[in-house]
C-alpha cells in the first residue's frame, strides 16, 4: 500500500501520547444546533483501534456510535452537526486539523466505511462495477477496462456468484444480503487499513446477518485491517468482537475486552444490557429489561447521565460526572462504583 | 404566470418513483396539541418566523379589503371620467389622479382598486373548484385503485391535454362569442368554470400520488388492520395527511390564476369593460404604451404584487411544510 | 423495457382520442348557425350551405362528426377552411415557425434555468441563492403578456436593440426575445426544480457515500449529484416542449409572429371550427409524444424504471 497520506513523521504524534495507534479518537466533542436547541450528541469519546483488531462499538440508537464514525470519516452534516472539541488521529496526525483534501485522501484508502443501509448508500443509477470501479479510475489511474476487471474480482472476493455477469447490474437488482456484500466489497477496493462497518446487518434477515458478519471477520482477519464494528446487538459483537467499547448519552460508559465484559461488566448499564438478552437456559423467566429511556440529548441529566435510570444510583451520581478511569491495564468504566462492582462475585 | 399548469411549484414531474415529498406522518394533525407538535402545528411555529410570510400575508390582506371594499381607498369613480366629458383624457399621475387617467379620462387609481375585486373573486373561487374537484377525483383514485384510477387518470390526462390558453379560449369563445353582450356575472363564472375545468387534473395528480403514498404507510395499515371502514380511513387518516401539499399548491394557484384571469381578459375572451379588472386595463392600454405609460403601469403593477404575494405565501407554507427542507 | 413502452402506447390512445373529442365536441357543439356571419353581411348561398353540411356531415350528430372526421383525419385530410384553402396547408406554413420559437424558448430555459439551479442547489442561502430566489419569484409572478409587452417596448421601441415585431421568416436572432418571454415562467420553475431535486439529493446517502470513498469533491457532484437530480428536470423540459407550443398564443400575438397561436386565435374569432380543431389535434399529438419520449427518457435515466 502506497502510504503517501501518512506523514512519516512521528513528532506528529504529539509527545506524552502512546503513538502506534492506527486509529485513535480521543475526547471527541459533536453537537447538533437544532431548531430546539443545541444536543450535544457526543461528549468526549475516546477510543482506538490497531491493525488486526475487531473493537465493537456497542450502545443504542442515539448514543452517538454512529455520528462518531460519521465524524470519523468527515461526512457529517454540517450544519446541523459540529465539532466542538478533540483530537481524531490517524497514524497519530491529527484528522480534523488537516487539510480537505489530505482527509479526502485518507477515506477510501485508510479509513473506509460499510454502511447500514446498501439500498440508499448505493447509487441507484450506476452500475455497481461503475461504483467499484470509479475508485481504481480515480485513486488509482487505472483504465476503464482495468478497473472493471478489479472491480469484478472484488465482488468475487465477497463470494458473489457470478461477478462478471453481476458486475454490470444495478443496486436494486440485488438481493439484501448480496448488497450489502457490494457495499463491502466497495468499501475494501482500495485496501483501506481501517474499516467502519455501522450496524452493517441490522437492515438484513438473521441468517443473512451471520453470513455477513462471518465474511467481514473473514476479510478483516486476510487483510489485518482494524475493523470498527458499530452495533446494537450483543448478540453479533460476541462472536467477532477483541474489545468493546460501550456507549450511553455520547460517552463511553465502559470498555473492556469482550470476555471480560462478559463475564463481569464494570458498569450498571453494561449489566443492564447484558441481562436484557433472552437466554436459552434460562426459558420461562422474566426478560429484564432497563427502566426509563435514554435521555434526551438536548437535556442531559447533570452528574451520570445514566443515574436516572440506574439501579444502584446514589447521591453522588447526580452531582459528579464519572470519568472514564482505567480498572486495570484492560478495561475502563465510567462508574462511581466501579472497583465494588469488578470485586464482587 | 399565465399557465397555472405548468407553474406549480409543488407537483414533482409525473410519474416519478419514489416517495411523495411533503407529508410525514409524524403525528401530523392529531387534532390535539401533542407534546410533539403536529406537522400544522409545527408550520405555523415556522411561519412566524418568517418575514417572507408576513409580508405576503400583508399585502394579501390589503387586496382582500380593496376587493371588500374599494371605497376605502379612494373616493373617485372607476367608471365616470374625472373632469367632464373627455376634458381630462390621457393625462399623466397627478395631485388629484395618483395614477393618471385614461383615455376616456378615467381616474387610473380608482380603477386599479376597483380591478382587485372582480380578479380576488375570479382567481378564489376557482382555485377553490379546482382543489375541491381535483382532490376529491384524486382521493377517489389513489384510494380505489385499479381500474377506477386507471380511468380516472387517462380522464385526468385528456383534460391535461388540451393546451390551457387554448383551451380556455375554446371554451370562453364557445359558450361567451364575441359581441353577444352577456352581463359581467355570467362571464366570470363562465371564466371560473373554464380554469377549473383545465387545471383540475394537477390537483388530482398531487392528491392522488400523496394518497398513493399515505395508503402504503404503516399508521394506514394499522388503522385497516383494526377494522377501520374506508370512509373512516379516507375522512380521518388520508385526507388530514395529503392535505399539506394540495393547500400549498392552492395557494399558489390563487395567484397564478389573478394572472391567467388577466391573461384572457387581455385576449379579449375573458372578462370586458364596463367590467374593471387588471387584465381589462392592461389589454384597453396597449395602444397608448407610447403616450401613457402610467395606464399599463399601475394595473400591471398591482396585478404583479397579487400575483407575487401568492406565490411567496404559497412558498414560506411549503417551506414551513416540507420537514425536509428545513 | 418493451412492455413498459408498449403500456405508455396503449396509454396514449385512450388520451389521443379523449382529448381530440374533448376539443371536438367544445369547438362544434356551439350552439348556433355555424354559417353565421360566414359570407359577409348576407346570409350564404343555399348550395353552399349544402356543399359544406355533406362535406363536414353537419346534420349527423357531433359525436358521429367527430368519428367521420378522425377518419379523415387518420388518412392526412384534415379538411378546409370554409374559403377552401387546405388547413394541413395552414397548419405547415405556421407551425415550423412555432416550433422554433418553443425550441428557442427551451434552450434559453434550459441553460439559464440548469445554471441558477445547479448553483444554488450547490451553494443554498448565499448572495446568490436569494437573488435567484426572489427573481424566480418575480418570473413566476409576472404573466407572459406584461413581461412580452415590457420587453417589447423597452428593448424594441425604446432602446430599438430588436425589432418589436417579427418578421415572416421568423429567423432565430429574432426570436431570442419572444423566446425569453415564453419560457420565462418555466425558466423559474426549472431553476427551482433543479435547486431542490439537488438539495434533496446533496443529502441522499449514496453522496455521502461518494464522500466516504474519497471521491474529489468535482467527481461526487458532477457525477453521483448530477446524474440523479437532473433526472427531474430533464424530463420537466421534455415535456415542457409541447407546453411551450400550446403556450405561444399569447407570446405569438404580441411579437406578431405568424405560428400557430395566431393561427388558432384567428380560426377561433372567425369561427372557423375545422381549422381549430385541426391545430389542436397537431398540439395534442405534440403534446403526447413528447409524453412518451419522456417516459422512455426517464427509463434510459433511472434504470429502476426498466424493470418494472
Amino acid at each position: 500500500m502506497s502510504n503517501v497520506y501518512v506523514a512519516d513523521k512521528p513528532s506528529a504524534a504529539r509527545e506524552g501520547r502512546p503513538s502506534g495507534r492506527l486509529l485513535e479518537v480521543e475526547d471527541l466533542r459533536v453537537e447538533f444546533r437544532t431548531r430546539d436547541g443545541v444536543a450535544k450528541v457526543i461528549n468526549g469519546v475516546t477510543y482506538h483501534v490497531d491493525a488486526g483488531e475487531t473493537l465493537a462499538v456497542l450502545g443504542e440508537s442515539g448514543s452517538g456510535k454512529s455520528v462518531t464514525a460519521q465524524t470519523i470519516m468527515g461526512i457529517l452534516d454540517t450544519p446541523p452537526g459540529f465539532v466542538t472539541g478533540g483530537e481524531i488521529r490517524f497514524h497519530g496526525k491529527d484528522m480534523l486539523t488537516m487539510s480537505a483534501e489530505e482527509r479526502r485522501r485518507i477515506r477510501g484508502e485508510g479509513i473506509a466505511m460499510v454502511f447500514q443501509d446498501a439500498l440508499s448508500a448505493l447509487n441507484p443509477v450506476f452500475t455497481v462495477g461503475f461504483q467499484i470501479a470509479e475508485q481504481f479510475r480515480v485513486r488509482r489511474g487505472m483504465s476503464r477496462r482495468d478497473a472493471k476487471k478489479r472491480a469484478a474480482e472484488m465482488l468475487d472476493q465477497v463470494k458473489i456468484p457470478n461477478a462478471k455477469q453481476r458486475v454490470n447490474e444495478y443496486p436494486h437488482q440485488f438481493s439484501g444480503g448480496m448488497r450489502q456484500r457490494v457495499m463491502i466489497a466497495m468499501s475494501l477496493a482500495l485496501d483501506p487499513e481501517v474499516l467502519i462497518a455501522d450496524e452493517p446487518t441490522t437492515a438484513l434477515d438473521v441468517t443473512v446477518q451471520a453470513q455477513i458478519m462471518d465474511l467481514l471477520g473473514e476479510l478483516q482477519r486476510e487483510r489485518q485491517m482494524g475493523l470498527i464494528l458499530i452495533t446494537h446487538d450483543l448478540g453479533v459483537v460476541a462472536d467477532v468482537a477483541d474489545r468493546i467499547a460501550v456507549m450511553y448519552a455520547g460517552r463511553i460508559v465502559e470498555e473492556a475486552g469482550v470476555y471480560e465484559l462478559y463475564a463481569k461488566p464494570a458498569h450498571p448499564y453494561t449489566i443492564g444490557l447484558l441481562e436484557s438478552i433472552p437466554r436459552i437456559d434460562e426459558k420461562g423467566q422474566q426478560l429484564r429489561t432497563i427502566r426509563g429511556l435514554p435521555p434526551s440529548l438536548l437535556r442531559i441529566p447533570t452528574g451520570c447521565p445514566f443515574h436516572p435510570r440506574c439501579p444502584m444510583a446514589q447521591p453522588v451520581c447526580a452531582e459528579k460526572v464519572p470519568p472514564l478511569l482505567q480498572l486495570g491495564s484492560t478495561r475502563a468504566s465510567a462508574c462511581h462504583f466501579a472497583e465494588e462492582l469488578v470485586k464482587r462475585d | 404566470m399565465s399557465d397555472p399548469t405548468s407553474g406549480s411549484l409543488v407537483t414533482s414531474p409525473p410519474e416519478q418513483p419514489g416517495p411523495v415529498a411533503g407529508t410525514s406522518p409524524a403525528g401530523a394533525l392529531t387534532g390535539k396539541q401533542d407534546k410533539p407538535r403536529g406537522l400544522f402545528g409545527d408550520a405555523w411555529y415556522d411561519l412566524r418566523r418568517k418575514p417572507l410570510f408576513w409580508i405576503s400575508a400583508a399585502f394579501i390582506t390589503l387586496f382582500i379589503l380593496m376587493a371588500a371594499f374599494p371605497f376605502l381607498f379612494t373616493t373617485a369613480s372607476p367608471t365616470l371620467p374625472v373632469g367632464s366629458g373627455l376634458s381630462r383624457s390621457l393625462e399623466g399621475p397627478s395631485g388629484d389622479a395618483w395614477f393618471g387617467t385614461d383615455i376616456q379620462g378615467r381616474d387610473i387609481f380608482a380603477r386599479t382598486i376597483y380591478g382587485a375585486r372582480a380578479s380576488i373573486i375570479v382567481a378564489v373561487s376557482a382555485t377553490l373548484g379546482t382543489v375541491l374537484l381535483g382532490a376529491a377525483v384524486g382521493v377517489l383514485a389513489g384510494f380505489r385503485g385499479g381500474w377506477v384510477d386507471a380511468l380516472l387518470s387517462r380522464l385526468a390526462d385528456v383534460f391535461f391535454g388540451i393546451p390551457f390558453v387554448l383551451g380556455a379560449i375554446v371554451i370562453l369563445f364557445t359558450f361567451n362569442p364575441r359581441g353577444a353582450g352577456s352581463n359581467e356575472w355570467k362571464i366570470m363564472g363562465l371564466v371560473i368554470l373554464a380554469l377549473c375545468l383545465l387545471v383540475w387534473p394537477v390537483a388530482m395528480r398531487i392528491m392522488r400520488s400523496s394518497v398513493l403514498a399515505a395508503k402504503q404507510s404503516d399508521y394506514v395499515v394499522a388503522a385497516r388492520a383494526l377494522g377501520a371502514s374506508n370512509t373512516r380511513i379516507i375522512f380521518k387518516h388520508l385526507i388530514p395527511n395529503c392535505l399539506a401539499p394540495v393547500l400549498v399548491y392552492a395557494t399558489i394557484l390563487i395567484g397564478a390564476y389573478i394572472g391567467a384571469e388577466a391573461t384572457l381578459s387581455f385576449l379579449g375572451v375573458g372578462l370586458q369593460s364596463p367590467v374593471v379588472s387588471w387584465g381589462v386595463m392592461i389589454s384597453d392600454s396597449q395602444n397608448y404604451l407610447r403616450v401613457a405609460w402610467y395606464w399599463l403601469l399601475f394595473p400591471s403593477a398591482f396585478l404583479i404584487t397579487a400575483v407575487l404575494s401568492f406565490v411567496m405565501l404559497g412558498e414560506a407554507v411549503r417551506e414551513a411544510l416540507d420537514p425536509k427542507l428545513r | 423495457m418493451g412492455r413498459y413502452v408498449l403500456r405508455r402506447l396503449l396509454q396514449l390512445i385512450p388520451v389521443f382520442f379523449g382529448t381530440t373529442l374533448l376539443i371536438y365536441a367544445l369547438v362544434w357543439a356551439v350552439p348556433g348557425d355555424p354559417f353565421a356571419g360566414k359570407c359577409g353581411d348576407r346570409a350564404c348561398p343555399d348550395s353552399y350551405v349544402q356543399f359544406m353540411t355533406e362535406k363536414y356531415h353537419l346534420d349527423d350528430p357531433w359525436p358521429l362528426q367527430y368519428v367521420f372526421y378522425m377518419g379523415h383525419l387518420l388518412t392526412g385530410d384534415f379538411g378546409q377552411t370554409f374559403g377552401g384553402r387546405d388547413i394541413s396547408e395552414i397548419i405547415a406554413q405556421a407551425y415550423p415557425n412555432t416550433l422554433k420559437l418553443a425550441l428557442v424558448g427551451l434552450i434559453i430555459e434550459a441553460i439559464i434555468g440548469l445554471t441558477a439551479g445547479v448553483l444554488t442547489g450547490l451553494r443554498r442561502n448565499g448572495f446568490l441563492d436569494n437573488l435567484v430566489l426572489v427573481s424566480t419569484l418575480f418570473l413566476l409572478a409576472i404573466p407572459t403578456f406584461v413581461s412580452g409587452f415590457l420587453l417589447q417596448f423597452i428593448l424594441g421601441v425604446q432602446f430599438k436593440i430588436i425589432d418589436p415585431t417579427v418578421s415572416s421568416e421568423a429567423r432565430f436572432s429574432e426570436l431570442i426575445v419572444p423566446g425569453f418571454v415564453l419560457a420565462s415562467v418555466s425558466m423559474a420553475y426549472v431553476a427551482r426544480l433543479t435547486r431542490t431535486s439537488i438539495a434533496e439529493n446533496s443529502r441522499s446517502d449514496y453522496v455521502r457515500t461518494a464522500v466516504a470513498k474519497g471521491l474529489p469533491q468535482r467527481r461526487v457532484v458532477g457525477v453521483h449529484l448530477l446524474r440523479n437530480s437532473l433526472i427531474p428536470v430533464v424530463t420537466f423540459l421534455g415535456t415542457d416542449l409541447g407546453s411551450l407550443m400550446g403556450g405561444a398564443i399569447v407570446t405569438e400575438g404580441i411579437f406578431s409572429i405568424n405560428g400557430i397561436g395566431r393561427e388558432v386565435f384567428r380560426a377561433i374569432t372567425t369561427k372557423e371550427s375545422a381549422t381549430v380543431v385541426g391545430i389542436v389535434v397537431v398540439l395534442v399529438m405534440v403534446y403526447l409524444l413528447m409524453n412518451l419520449l419522456v417516459d422512455l427518457l426517464y427509463a434510459a435515466l433511472d434504470p429502476r424504471i426498466r424493470y418494472e
